[in-house]
């Protein structure tokens, strides 16, 4: 008799593992507004089903739970909110009595939700309906849902599978005067919740976005300014919030001016971004529209002193704060102002300005594990350093950077070093950096962020040989100079509203990194939209903004499975020392094929019921 | 030494110790629904939670095991709440219709569920449906299941047979016979292991107390009952009744206030059978090469169903001698009937017995053989016996010594004894010492039989003759034996098998309390009936001798095998009463 057998799996497992995956998916493009005590109910249902059924908190328990969440849903309910205590207690009980984590979690789960959205919970007992603030945040179209900015995707895709180029960069600048940066470096949060990803994965919507701005007219025309108003609005700093806030304004018929301090404009666009992902001429092209919508620039001014501001006060009607963050932040560790210790956003801006330091052959660590950190690493790299080395106190797990720039970085050479922080800069004699004492870390406990906290690992610290050190830790506002004017601030940030305004102070908005702190380019782009909505406002009037395209009918066919199309990058070893753009663009093949995927929420569902579609703003 | 503290309480134990036997050793009770000690430490009621001083969750007493400087709340305010809602978890998920549960009064979860006080429910009922054919011996309510594991884990580790096994998954989870089949397709034993550890009433045997009420009400009948050895043992621990006043006398008194005509002894025909299959063992012996060795007893119906099912092979081998139950039977419609000058066909027999597998093996077709209805009309358990009591509110204080009848109330020391492991090989060895020898032997000649071990050996010299003797009990312990001997590292002549661990004072049919073992005490006490009494030899029994002389002639006569003899090997072990 065989006592041991290999293991295999059969067709039953086979298949459920695939409907895992589905559901998976399913999950994660879960768009806003959806009952979220329905979902828990949901939820509970399938951790019931993971039950092995020994101890009772789990088998019967959850099974309670579930009894007790369906009669509060119930439309024909007859609760009152007592059960909600009734529901606390047992989900507690099992939480804290369950042997293994597939009960304590299934009711750790309930306890968080009866926490996070405890006004759903009431309101279905009192109501039979969900709360007011679920029901608002429903979002028929989730890319477009999940676009800081709004932007009508499937409006574009369909004018893109149309051949409409123009009409698409039109479209797109509705919403955001930035089609071209945002083709190129946007982090899509609009792709999050696709619901192509129910099917496979979702739409490549940025891709489709770059083949738009790549094969569009040399010059694609921007609205007309609508009639002046005679009004005059500042706008202090131009990067992607305060060049988003001004381009609207100046169509609605405002008479813009951005104040820029440094040389050029664009902000971290042009001073944090490296040109092998954002080339110039294409964030030039995109400001060059700006410009053609009437925006006034004054490079080089700064306005930090007192006549600056008086001129400001009193010959504008309403101010647009948006400086960026591009303070750097201290590392705090022993040797950090020696030769060769050098900010990340200092070493980009001059860079921006096209003043490139030199590494050849130089030894270079970098510190930190955000996008900032894989930029300045490959920038390094392209200047001449002979090693680059990516040291992080956390895991690459959870790296802020985009996953895209960790492997960018990885395949052009750069090595990362993770859970070791970063504990003595090591100085020669001249008082020149020549090493790195890191201490090595040990994931710990979740901290608020949910990533694991790092602490000290019972090791020896390690030493990193280098030349140069560069700090990518993240960066700080300069918000002491808006301080002493009477702006409030908040943590290091400059304080303002969900609507722009700043507490207090008559006509002034501020937005962008300078309120949120580092943040993506279509948020400050957000900002700067909500921004010039409000101004609008402010000054007495209600521009709407709109745009002349029609948008194609949906092509009528089936939407099988079908792969997405990634954009290709050039070869790492030909790419990583030159700074020529990285990513290749679609073909018109490809295009076509990855456009077809797009499933048209607009049209479709409760799209073609509400909100398919938002014409103006 | 691991210093701990309970409940403010300072203790040492040793090291391993878990914390319900700290506790214990503290003074301190922690309840426990699902815990069987060494057979099941899975913590699935988590009822015997405690607190940790520094720990979020909560820990289960039974198999967690203490760790120094541990502090240990068996009662926090956590605890109570949590292990409150866990009790109420339980119970919405039964039918709990205490009134009407053979458990009630003995019942874990009742007690528990008491204690902490629990008269009202928040939960909504989820019980399990009954799907089970209620004719069989064994029954299982599955609305009564707590999901213990229990019956799982004795049947897995104890008795060897997985029968039953834990089905489904999430909400849908029971506990049900393994691989989803039929009772009657599970090579069950039937020794009723399950239901003696069953701590509710989930598992329990059929109960024919109303044939029983009908028969009684019957002018037409004459109720003849025989009562097992180990019967005498347990019949009083369910009706509040000290166990020193408990004796056979006063059982006897019980039967005849119930209203039973005849009232015998099974010790009688336990004696007849140490004749029987004494006899046989001799003639086997002293013709080795034509039978296959070693001979096996087969008085166990339980351990009959056993081999019959997994090792088929053994079955010639073992002796064709009927059970005592079933040459009771035979006698009680032949010689029993004529000595008392009654009509065979007005006789009702019943049996009561420590065990359930009794029940089915009336029904076999090849033990019903005086041809007056079945040989044993009715076998009621222990228990059934002692709800009987119960139910006529016998108080144990009017019951007084009485006598048996005549004269088939007779039995020998060495027939008590058969209820306890080892006891009829000790018995078999003291007649045959005197059929091959003609003399009685030293009656404790053969103790080293005796005890709770699994499988016992021993060799005895009988004037010269060499007879290696292997006893077992529990069924587990059995497979073990047997698969020694078909590797041929072990060799008996004569071996002894129990399908109850300690014979049949732990049988299937006794009654039970939670946590307790009974087999051992149980067993001292019938070797205690044989260690006083005068009579300590089967083939001295008079009412043995006189059956001879006047009806069977001699052991392994033409006539003893028509009716003390059966063809085990084409016994059903259908278990379905209307197939028999």
């Amino acid at each position: 008799m065989d006592r041991l057998f290999m293991k295999s799996k059969d067709r039953a497992e086979f298949t459920v593992e695939g409907l895992y995956k589905d559901l998976e998916r399913r999950v994660v493009s879960s768009p806003a507004g959806q009952c979220p005590v329905d979902m828990a109910a949901a939820f509970l249902r399938m951790c019931h089903a993971q039950s092995c059924g020994k101890c009772i908190p789990c088998r019967v328990g959850l099974g309670q739970l579930q009894i007790m969440l369906d009669r509060i849903l119930a439309i024909d309910g007859n609760e009152d909110l007592s059960i909600l205590d009734d529901l606390k207690r047992t989900a507690e009980a099992i939480r804290v009595s369950s042997d293994c984590a597939i009960g304590t979690e299934a009711a750790a789960m309930i306890l968080r939700g009866m926490e996070g959205f405890r006004s759903d919970y009431e309101s279905h007992i009192l109501n039979h309906s969900c709360d007011d603030t679920v029901i608002n945040k429903r979002q028929a179209v989730p890319c477009r849902g999940g676009c800081p900015a709004g932007v009508d995707v499937p409006g574009y895709v369909a004018l893109v599978r149309s051949g409409r180029y123009d009409d698409a960069v039109k479209l797109i600048r509705k919403d955001n005067p930035f089609p071209t940066v945002c083709a190129l470096i946007c982090e899509h949060p609009c792709e999050e919740k696709c619901r192509r990803n129910i099917i496979d994965t979702p739409v490549n919507i940025r891709a489709i976005k770059r083949f738009a701005v790549d094969n569009c007219s040399k010059e694609v025309e921007t609205p007309a300014r609508m009639d002046s108003t005679g009004k005059k609005v500042a706008v202090i700093g131009g990067g992607p919030s305060g060049l988003s806030a001004a381009y609207f304004l100046s169509i609605m018929g405002h008479d813009v001016t951005v104040f820029e301090k440094r040389a050029q404009l664009g902000g971290m666009l042009r001073y944090g971004i490296p040109k092998y992902r954002l080339p110039r001429e294409r964030l030039q092209w995109d400001i060059d529209a700006i410009a053609a919508a009437g925006v006034e620039f004054r490079t080089d001014y700064d306005i930090s002193s007192d006549e600056a501001i008086k001129e400001i006060k009193d010959n504008y009607d309403a101010v647009y704060i948006s400086i960026g963050s591009h303070n750097h932040k201290n590392l705090g560790i022993p040797g950090e102002f020696a030769k060769g210790v050098i900010p990340a956003v200092e070493m980009l801006r001059s860079i921006g300005d096209d003043a490139m330091p030199n590494f050849k052959g130089k030894s270079v660590a970098v510190i930190g594990g955000g996008n900032v950190a894989m930029d300045v690493a490959r920038t390094a790299r392209r200047l001449g350093a002979s090693q680059v080395s990516i040291v992080y106190r956390r895991r690459r797990d959870d790296m802020t950077a985009l996953p895209d720039e960790i492997n960018g970085a990885i395949a052009e050479g750069c090595e990362l070093f993770q859970l070791k922080a970063p504990s003595e800069i090591i100085v020669d004699k001249s008082g020149h950096v020549k090493g790195l004492y890191v201490q090595p870390q040990i994931a710990s406990e979740a901290d608020r962020s949910g990533r694991p906290r790092p602490v000290d690992a019972d090791q020896p610290r390690e030493k990193i040989p280098c030349d140069i050190v560069i700090s990518a830790i993240g960066q700080a506002t300069d918000i002491e100079f808006f301080e002493k004017y009477g702006i409030p601030v908040y943590r290091g940030t400059i304080k303002a509203e969900k609507n722009s305004v700043v507490d207090k102070v008559q006509g002034i908005y501020a937005g962008g990194d300078c309120v949120t702190g580092p943040s993506t380019v279509i948020n400050a782009i957000a900002a700067g939209k909500v921004a010039a909505a409000n101004i609008d406002s402010y000054l007495g009037y209600n521009h709407e903004i709109s745009v002349d395209v029609e948008i194609p009918d949906p092509v009528v066919e089936d939407k099988p499975s079908r792969g997405r199309i990634e954009l290709k990058e050039r070869y790492a070893a030909e790419r990583g020392g030159d700074f020529e753009a990285v990513e290749l663009p679609m073909t018109r093949e490809e295009s076509l094929a990855e456009c077809s995927r797009c499933l048209r929420c607009d049209v479709c569902g409760f799209g073609s019921f509400r909100g398919g579609r938002i014409e103006k703003w | 030494m691991v210093n701990i503290k309970i409940d403010g309480r300072k203790i040492s134990v040793a090291a391993g110790t878990t914390i319900m036997e700290a506790a214990q050793k503290a003074g301190i009770d922690i309840p426990h629904l699902c815990y069987l000690k060494d057979i099941n430490e899975i913590g699935a009621c988590r009822v015997c939670l405690v607190e940790i001083a520094g720990m979020d969750k909560l820990v289960t007493a039974c198999n967690t095991k203490v760790e120094e400087g541990q502090e240990i709340f068996t009662n926090s305010p956590k605890v109570r709440m949590t292990r409150k809602i866990n009790v109420e978890l339980i119970l919405s998920d039964l039918v709990c219709k205490c009134v009407q549960c053979v458990k009630s009064g003995n019942c874990t979860l009742q007690k528990i569920a008491n204690d902490l006080g629990i008269i009202s429910l928040h939960y909504e009922n989820t019980a399990e449906k009954n799907r089970w054919d209620f004719e069989l011996p064994l029954i299982k309510e599955s609305s009564k299941c707590v999901k213990c594991m229990r019956c799982v884990q004795i049947c897995d580790k104890v008795q060897g047979l997985n029968v039953w096994d834990i089905n489904g998954s999430g909400y849908r989870t029971n506990v049900g016979v393994s691989k989803n089949k039929s009772l009657t397709a599970a090579d069950c034993a039937l020794c009723g292991q399950c239901i003696t550890h069953c701590p509710v009433g989930a598992l329990r045997a059929r109960d024919d107390r109303d044939i029983m009420s009908r028969v009684l009400a019957d002018p037409g009948k004459i109720t003849m009952v025989q009562i097992a050895p180990a019967v005498r043992t347990a019949w009083a621990d369910e009706i509040g009744m000290p166990k020193a006043e408990a004796t056979t006398g006063k059982l006897v008194s019980a039967l005849r206030r119930i209203g039973f005509d005849y009232i015998f002894d099974t010790t009688y025909s336990a004696d007849l059978t140490i004749m029987e299959e004494g006899s046989e063992f001799i003639e086997r012996f002293t013709h080795k090469e034509d039978y296959s060795w070693p001979m096996f007893t087969s008085c166990c119906p339980g351990w009959v169903r056993f081999v019959k099912t997994q090792y088929p092979e053994f079955v010639k081998n073992l002796s064709t001698a009927k059970s005592p139950q079933q040459m009771f039977g035979a006698m009680s419609k032949t010689f029993i009937a004529n000595k008392l000058g009654v009509d065979p066909d007005k006789i009702f027999s019943v049996s009561i017995m420590p065990c359930m597998s009794k029940k089915y093996e009336h029904n076999v077709e090849e033990v019903n053989d005086a041809g007056h209805g079945k040989d044993v009309d009715l076998v009621l358990t222990t228990r059934e016996l002692a709800r009987m009591i119960r139910a006529d509110y016998i108080k144990p204080s009017d019951l007084k010594e009485e006598d048996f009848d005549d004269i088939f109330g007779e039995g020998s020391g060495a027939g008590v004894i058969f209820g306890a492991t080892g006891g009829v090989m000790e018995a078999a060895l003291r007649s045959a010492y005197f059929l091959v020898t003609g003399e009685n032997p030293e009656p404790d000649s053969f103790k080293s039989v005796r005890g709770l071990d699994g499988w016992k050996e021993a060799t005895f010299d009988i004037k010269g003759l060499q007879v290696k003797v292997a006893v077992a009990s529990g069924l587990g312990n059995t497979r073990k034996l047997l698969e020694s001997i078909k590797a041929g590292k072990v060799h008996y002549d004569f071996v002894e098998i129990m399908a109850c661990p300690g014979g049949c004072v732990g049988g299937g049919g006794q009654p039970t309390k939670d946590g307790k073992e009974f087999a051992g005490v149980r067993g001292e006490a019938l070797y205690g009936l044989d260690k006083f009494s005068n009579l300590r030899f089967s083939h001295e029994n008079s009412a043995v001798q006189l059956t001879y002389e006047e009806y069977l002639g001699e052991p392994n006569s033409h006539r003893a095998h028509e009716l003390l003899h059966t063809d085990i090997e084409n016994w059903s072990i259908n278990m379905n009463k209307e197939n028999m």
